[in-house]
Order: C-alpha cells, then sequence, then structure tokens
C-alpha cells in the first residue's frame, strides 16, 4: 500500500525535496484498491496490508482492512524519510520476509504520486521471486497464476507458480466498496507498527542511492491563445498556429 | 572517458537516438542490444556517435524477462565498466532498470527528460505532479541507471561519424524459477502510426467525440501523429486500452499534444503534462484542458479537426 497525496490536492515538495504528505488530503494510492482487490480474490488463507511511510501512511492501511484485508503492518521509522525506490524496497522487502512465506506479493501498477513503477520489480529481485507485472487480467489455478499484460504494442501472457509479486492495473477488476460495517470492524483490526530494528535493518541497509538535488515549483502557465470556431476559422488558425510555432 | 551504456530492444528508433544524444553528454556511448543488428542499425549509430554496440551472448537463456534482461545489462555494464545505463521510459524499459539497478547496487532516476554529471555523478531532471514542479536528482553510486523521457529533446548527429565497433559480449543471465512467457500477440499497426508512448505528436480525443473517431484519424494521418484517448472512451469500447493516455495507461511526452473533446480529469493530465505544446479543443473554455493548453479552440471539434487536417495537408503539398 502507499499513502499518496490526493491527486486533486495542492501536492508539493518540502525544502528537502521530499513529497509533503498529510492525513488531511492523503490517500491510499489509488491503484492500491486494485490491489487489494487482486490479493482478496486469490483466496488465501490471510491478506496483509504493508505500507513503508510517515505516520499517516497507516490510513493506507486502514483503507485496505475496510476492504477486507485481516491485518496490517507500518513500517515507522525516521530513518526512512525521504527513502528512494531502492530504500523502499528493501524496507518493503524486509517487512514481507518478516512475515513468514507468503504466497503473494500484491502491489498497484505504479504510484501516482511519482509515477515510477518500479519498487514492484525492485521488491521481486530483493525477494527472489518470479514476478508477473502490469496485470490487466489475472487468474489463479492450482498454484499458478497467469496474467495478460499490455506492453510496447503487444499483449503478453505470463504464468508463474506461486509465491510471486504481481503488479495490477487499475482495469484489473473493480474494488469493492467498504460497507459501514466493514469500515467499524476494520477499526479493531490490528495495524503492528514496526521499526528497522524489529526488521533486523540497519540505517545503512536503506540508505537512499539517489538524492534530490533541487524541486521547485514550475511558473502557472499563461493560460492559452484562445480563439473561437464562430466564423467557422478555428481549424484553420489552429493549423497557422502550429505552422508558424514551426511544429509542422 | 566514462562510458554510458544504452539499452537498444532492437533496430534504433527515434527515441533510441535521442537516448543516445542524451548518453554523450556523459560518456562514451556503448550500445547493447539483445541480439545482433544488422550493417544499417551500425551506420545509424555511428551517425549519432555511438562507439560500439554489442548483443548479449547468454548462451541460450531467453532475453524476455525484465529480471534476465536487467541481470544480462547490469553484468555487461559491469564488464564495460559503465557510469551510466540508459534506457527509454516505457512499463517494460522501467523494469528492465530496476532489475539492472538491482544487480548493479546503482541509484535508480526515472522518467528524466536531461542528464549530466553532477559533482561525478549521473543527475537528470524531471516533471512531478501533473507536470507542476521540476526536480532534479543525483545517483550517489558510482554507476547510475536512467530511463530517458521520449521526446526530451532532439536526436542529434555527430559532426564526424563514429567508426562502429560491434561484436558480442558473454553476460550472465537468468529467468527466475518457473517464470514463462506463454504467448506474445504482436498488435497490428495502426495505419503506420508511431507508437503512442514515443509519438512527437499526439492527437488526443475524449467523450466530446461521442465514439466518432474520423476527425481525429484525420487529423492524425495529416500530423503524421499517434492517437490517443481518455479512461472513458475506453470503457466505452470505442478504443483499445493501449491508446489510454493517463496515469494508468500510456504516459505521453510528446513535442506537440492536442486534446480535442478532453475536458481534463487528473489522470488525464498526470500522463500528458509532460507534453511541450498543448492544444485543446473543446465547446467549453473553461474545461481543465483549455486552461492549461497554449493555444485552445472552442467550438466544435469535428469541424476544427477537419478543418485543420485540410489546411496543414494544404501547406504541406505547397511546401
Amino acid at each position: 500500500m502507499k499513502h499518496v497525496p490526493e491527486l486533486e490536492s495542492a501536492r508539493a515538495f518540502s525544502a528537502e525535496g521530499r513529497t509533503v504528505r498529510s492525513t488531511e488530503d492523503g490517500t491510499l494510492n489509488e491503484v492500491d484498491e486494485n490491489a487489494v482487490e487482486a490479493a482478496l480474490s486469490l483466496g488465501g488463507d490471510e491478506v496483509i496490508a504493508v505500507t513503508v511511510g510517515p505516520a499517516p501512511a497507516v490510513d493506507a492501511v486502514r483503507r485496505a482492512l475496510q476492504m477486507g484485508a485481516d491485518r496490517g503492518v507500518h513500517v515507522l521509522d525516521d530513518a526512512l524519510a525521504g527513502a528512494d525506490y531502492a530504500a523502499t524496497a528493501t524496507a518493503l522487502a524486509a517487512a514481507v520476509r518478516s512475515l513468514g512465506p507468503v504466497d503473494a506479493v500484491v502491489t498497484g501498477m505504479a504510484a501516482l504520486d511519482g509515477l515510477g513503477a518500479v519498487v514492484p520489480s525492485l521488491l521481486a529481485a530483493e525477494l527472489d521471486l518470479p514476478q508477473l507485472t502490469v496485470a490487466h487480467e489475472v487468474t489463479h489455478a492450482d498454484g499458478v497464476v497467469t496474467i495478460e499484460r499490455e506492453v510496447a504494442g503487444a499483449t503478453e501472457t505470463w504464468r508463474a507458480p506461486l509465491p510471486v509479486v504481481l503488479s495490477v492495473t487499475d482495469v484489473a477488476n473493480s474494488p469493492r466498496l467498504p460497507k459501514m460495517k466493514e469500515i467499524l470492524a476494520a477499526r479493531t483490526k490490528e495495524v503492528a507498527t514496526v521499526s528497522l530494528a524489529d526488521l533486523s535493518l540497519e540505517v545503512g541497509d536503506v540508505a537512499s542511492r539517489t538524492q534530490v538535488l533541487e524541486a521547485s515549483q514550475r511558473p502557472p502557465r499563461p493560460g492559452p491563445q484562445l480563439v473561437t470556431d464562430d466564423d467557422g476559422q478555428g481549424g484553420r488558425k489552429l493549423a497557422e498556429y502550429l505552422i508558424s510555432e514551426g511544429l509542422i | 572517458m566514462a562510458t554510458a551504456l544504452v539499452y537498444l530492444d532492437g533496430d534504433p528508433r527515434e527515441s533510441a537516438l535521442e537516448a543516445v544524444t542524451l548518453a554523450r553528454q556523459v560518456g562514451e556511448v556503448v550500445a547493447v542490444t539483445p541480439a545482433a543488428l544488422g550493417e544499417d542499425a551500425a551506420r545509424t549509430l555511428g551517425r549519432y556517435g555511438v562507439a560500439r554496440l554489442v548483443h548479449l551472448e547468454t548462451g541460450g537463456v531467453a532475453l524476455d524477462a525484465p529480471a534476465a534482461v536487467g541481470q544480462a545489462l547490469a553484468d555487461a555494464a559491469t564488464q564495460l565498466g559503465a557510469t551510466a545505463v540508459l534506457l527509454g521510459s516505457t512499463f517494460a524499459t522501467k523494469e528492465i532498470a530496476a532489475h539492472a539497478a538491482h544487480h548493479l547496487r546503482a541509484g535508480l532516476l526515472i522518467d528524466v527528460g536531461d542528464l549530466r554529471v553532477h559533482e561525478g555523478r549521473l543527475a537528470g531532471s524531471k516533471r512531478a505532479f501533473g507536470g507542476t514542479w521540476d526536480t532534479s536528482c543525483a545517483v550517489t553510486t558510482e554507476c547510475g541507471v536512467a530511463t530517458v523521457r521520449p521526446n526530451a529533446v532532439q536526436a542529434e548527429p555527430v559532426a564526424t561519424p563514429a567508426e562502429v565497433q560491434t561484436g558480442a559480449l558473454t553476460v550472465t543471465a537468468a529467468v527466475p524459477a518457473g517464470l514463462e512467457l506463454v504467448g506474445r500477440q504482436e498488435h497490428a499497426g495502426e495505419g503506420g502510426r508511431p507508437p503512442l508512448a514515443e509519438a512527437a505528436v499526439v492527437v488526443a480525443a475524449g467523450r466530446g467525440t461521442f465514439g466518432d473517431f474520423d476527425a481525429v484519424h484525420e487529423l492524425a494521418d495529416a500530423l503524421g501523429a499517434a492517437v490517443g484517448t481518455t479512461r472513458d472512451c475506453v470503457d466505452e469500447g470505442w478504443l483499445p486500452h493501449d491508446a489510454q493516455v493517463g496515469q494508468t495507461g500510456v504516459t505521453v511526452a510528446p513535442r506537440l499534444y492536442i486534446g480535442a473533446g478532453i475536458s481534463g480529469a487528473p489522470h488525464h493530465i498526470g500522463g500528458m503534462s509532460a507534453s511541450q505544446t498543448i492544444v485543446a479543443i473543446n465547446i467549453d473554455a473553461e474545461a481543465p484542458l483549455v486552461e492549461m493548453a497554449d493555444f485552445a479552440v472552442v467550438g466544435d471539434l469535428a469541424s476544427v479537426l477537419t478543418d485543420a487536417a485540410e489546411a496543414i495537408r494544404e501547406h504541406r503539398g505547397g511546401a
């Protein structure tokens, strides 16, 4: 699970170049709801929601519990502030290992704040598991997961026996909407808060391999050069604009 | 001199030549491919300053799975002493980049639009949060892995073409246990249009088409553009999912993006906001996409697109 700023909130970076996260305008990364749905659909004994992030990130786990996850794990440690892809994947992989043998690690295809889409692959590499990623269709039978995905102008079908790392797109399924009863029940579900030490990690193990040099807000766009097609000349004016800008 | 590897998945397309152009900023360029390329490809790469072209020899291990390709690429980077490993920026190549970075224990930069060396380390810039922020990052490791956003720069040949050394490089690669590519169905090319993710010009259209994309295709043909659409239209079954521009579809960053009948939901804007010039056509002058556009036409998209296509054909015909 990833806790991300609402798409429609005023998203920003802090002076250290870190994403500003708060409870008020934070939410469960939307496509992670598809991941929860996929995990519930796999039909295992237990679904555990895991996140790495600052204190407000527990809200993302809570959302997964409302949808039907059985319990949660929140990796919370000051040393993870500003964690990059590698550090995040290392911490997540350690959290997964701490749970004992798991059948599948399920994620959304990308976090919709950074759009990196690499943590699922890094997790697979860290855990030394086959990856079935960017799946728009998932089937599971007899301990084998088969996915379809669309990449680079082709539809690919991949399969692998459990355990796997699976990442899903927003068309893979329709996430269930929790009812009031489930929302109330989720309040009593356990969320374990764990530190790096609890995961037998040292600060050096989660050192970021990248550093932000600069983060600055772009100036607001000046607004369009606006024409209307009332006189039937709109299309011609568009063509003239493209020609004048050297775009044709 | 530092060595920069550029991974190409086949004959060099425009996006690969852009990556090569950027790679020249950070080192001597070695192009790496999963299979041997022909002499034409080598000559093209030479014109863009590639010093060496090597294909990966794995002893029979198929280079399909991202984990296997990433491992092979990392091994190549180690053997060649590379300080930068560059790939295009698609879902498939980002996965390869992640595995390569894992094996190299290297810093990973995703979707950068430029590259430079900062205090001896690979650095690059990208846009974030729907194009509202610029960020730049450097790796802290000796070697850095980066994926390069298409159309960020114009591919530029070098003054003196290089004599390209070609050959094979034996590398280690393994497919994770039990993982199997069962099938791969190439999509029929859409009338010779460029791939959406790499296209320099994108004509996208949304719900305002009411499902009729004739005028959209007409303008796309006149411009040599790829056709994109919104989630709504995919849900309606008007166009396939791989035409969906957005955060959970295809992320595009063309030199010119034309959005017709698209109001501009945050998901769509997040997937196209790195476009250089944005044009909107909409009956609603206050639609978010109109407000963020450089040029906008308020009017019915079918007639505007058709008229624009005609004017462009006339211009081309007369040029």
